[in-house]
């Protein structure tokens, strides 16, 4: 397997305590104190009601896997270790990312809509970005499956 | 508003693979062409609306002076949205006559704008950092949640494919043309599972233009094809980003695009007798079909594989063979609306017999934009 080289986030102004804490291993996001909207991306206003300086604020880190692809054809510059998932991803607190899965082969009969991810993080760089595993109990279903 | 018409069309003379072109050249190519299909030079344009290219550019290799200028770039259907916003120009007073140019070396690659290098943006930062790197591993990205929801199999999903060929086996100038069975597209390589290599669209060369004026004006003209009116147009947007969609079994930029576009023609899906869904990957004609309401939600691929949109069936649609098999150049939305104009026209290699209401849907992006055009025959002038 070749050197897995993958992008590093570069933070914008507006975006840099998301990748603060993201290297901290956290999950952070601002959420509107008037409208209890999450805003993702992250913007120092509320996109729904306007109101200014949401409050950064920490994720359970729990989600759910809404839907993905297995990209077989990786880009230039992000490795070549073969398929790797890219998800779509319902967190707890009620809004969806994009991001990895790992810790799971990417084979579609590991992959079922709606089971339960947790957050963890993946080195890139000087920076941290956000990818899910499967959840305990779901890993397990997983080896159950594979074995199948 | 005035009516307006599309009194010139025409693609570059060849589409496909065509490296002796640059660009600009294949602009300057369907434009020459569109221009001598209704008779006009280029003293006879104020107006010039493109993407990709800047009108500036584009003006400035015709031996154009225009008087109103479009740029609007909001992905492949920013033709669409060009000609909607020509004819509200022209009924402004803004410019009599309007040029809007599409080229694209998108398979040889010669002459082409170098893309920005894109690297602060929110979709870099939030994307583009998971190996996210375009349309392939980013547009079918919401095809296995519309599975679960609505039952939706392989099998039907690559029923597209097998039809959109079926369009294009009896089209002399597709690139694509022998027909192909579902076992075909399901054997075909892994692109971004669930998407198999034959159910993604093509990556060509080509371009294609079009002249629209007013009804007035057109009359005045010695033309040799018939008018096809602007019967209805809408223009809308979701997220710059596919994975801030709303809803990942629907586009909502489709759904409200069309529902303008309808409104102002004062018609529905009922009153379409042909139909363009920019097909980028095999799915988009089926969100197309139930955002547009032509079915009802979970139906779409089902009433594809009866063979609904296929030869002969009730509802034709993607005539061309679209961008799965006929051609696409990255900005696909042009060859859509040419193929509608020529259905109207009569004069299409898979013409559709008595087809007076034609509606194109665009789509920008990864359903991020969305633009729709009701075009209708010489018939439906009166209405």
């Amino acid at each position: 397997m070749d050197e897995i080289i993958r992008p590093a986030p570069i933070p914008t102004p507006e975006t840099r305590l998301f990748w603060e804490a993201a290297r901290d291993r956290v999950l952070r996001v601002p959420r509107c104190e008037k409208c209890l909207t999450w805003v993702f991306y992250p913007r120092p206003f509320c996109p729904k009601c306007g109101a200014a300086d949401p409050v950064w604020t920490p994720l359970s880190g729990r989600a759910t896997l809404h839907s993905y692809v297995i990209n077989h054809r990786p880009p230039l510059g992000y490795g070549s270790a073969g398929p790797y998932i890219i998800a779509i991803v319902a967190l707890d607190e009620g809004f969806k990312m994009m991001t990895n899965l790992v810790n799971v082969e990417p084979a579609p009969e590991n992959l079922q809509l709606d089971m339960e991810l947790q957050v963890e993080f993946e080195d890139r760089g000087e920076w941290r970005v956000p990818v899910f595993r499967p959840a305990e109990s779901d890993s397990r279903t997983a080896e159950v499956h594979s074995e199948g | 508003m005035k009516a307006s018409v599309i009194v010139g069309a025409a693609e570059t003379e060849r589409v496909g693979v065509v490296p002796e072109m640059s660009a600009i050249q294949l602009h300057a190519d369907a434009a020459r062409r569109a221009l001598k299909d209704c008779g006009l030079g280029p003293a006879d344009i104020d107006g010039l609306a493109t993407a990709r290219q800047t009108p500036v550019e584009i003006a400035h290799y015709l031996g154009i002076q225009p008087t109103w200028m479009d740029g609007t770039a909001i992905g492949g259907c920013s033709f669409l949205a060009h000609v909607r916003h020509a004819a509200g120009a022209i009924d402004a007073g803004l410019c009599s006559t309007v040029l809007v140019t599409h080229g694209q070396s998108g398979r040889s690659r010669v002459g082409e704008p170098s893309p920005a290098v894109e690297r602060q943006s929110m979709r870099t930062q939030f994307e583009t950092v998971y190996g996210m790197d375009g349309p392939p591993s980013g547009f079918p990205i919401g095809v296995l949640r519309y599975m679960k929801e609505f039952g939706l199999a392989h099998e039907q999903l690559a029923e597209v494919a097998v039809a959109q060929r079926r369009w294009a086996s009896s089209n002399s100038r597709a690139l694509m043309r022998d027909l192909i069975s579902v076992d075909d597209v399901l054997a075909s390589p892994l692109v971004a599972y669930p998407m198999h290599r034959l159910e993604c669209c093509l990556v060509t060369d080509g371009g294609g233009a079009l002249i629209v004026t007013s009804e007035e004006r057109a009359q005045q003209m010695n033309l040799t094809k018939p008018l096809v009116y602007l019967l209805g147009a809408g223009e809308s947007c979701e997220a710059p980003m596919i994975s801030l969609s709303e809803d990942f079994t629907t586009s909502k930029a489709f759904r409200l695009s069309s529902q303008a576009a309808f409104a102002q023609a004062r018609l529905g899906p009922a009153d379409i007798d042909h139909l363009m869904i920019y097909d980028a990957f095999a799915h988009l004609p089926i969100y197309g079909l139930e955002d547009l309401g032509f079915v009802d939600r979970g139906e779409a691929g089902a009433f594809i594989a009866e063979g609904h949109t296929s030869p002969g069936g009730d509802l034709p649609m993607n005539t061309n063979g679209g961008g799965l098999s006929y051609t696409h150049t990255g900005m696909y939305g042009m060859f859509a609306i040419q193929e509608s104009v020529r259905q109207l026209r009569g004069e299409a290699e898979a013409q559709v017999p008595g087809a007076d209401v034609s509606l194109v849907q665009g789509v920008g992006g990864l359903f991020m934009s969305a633009a729709t055009l009701i075009l209708g025959s010489a018939a439906t002038a009166s209405r």
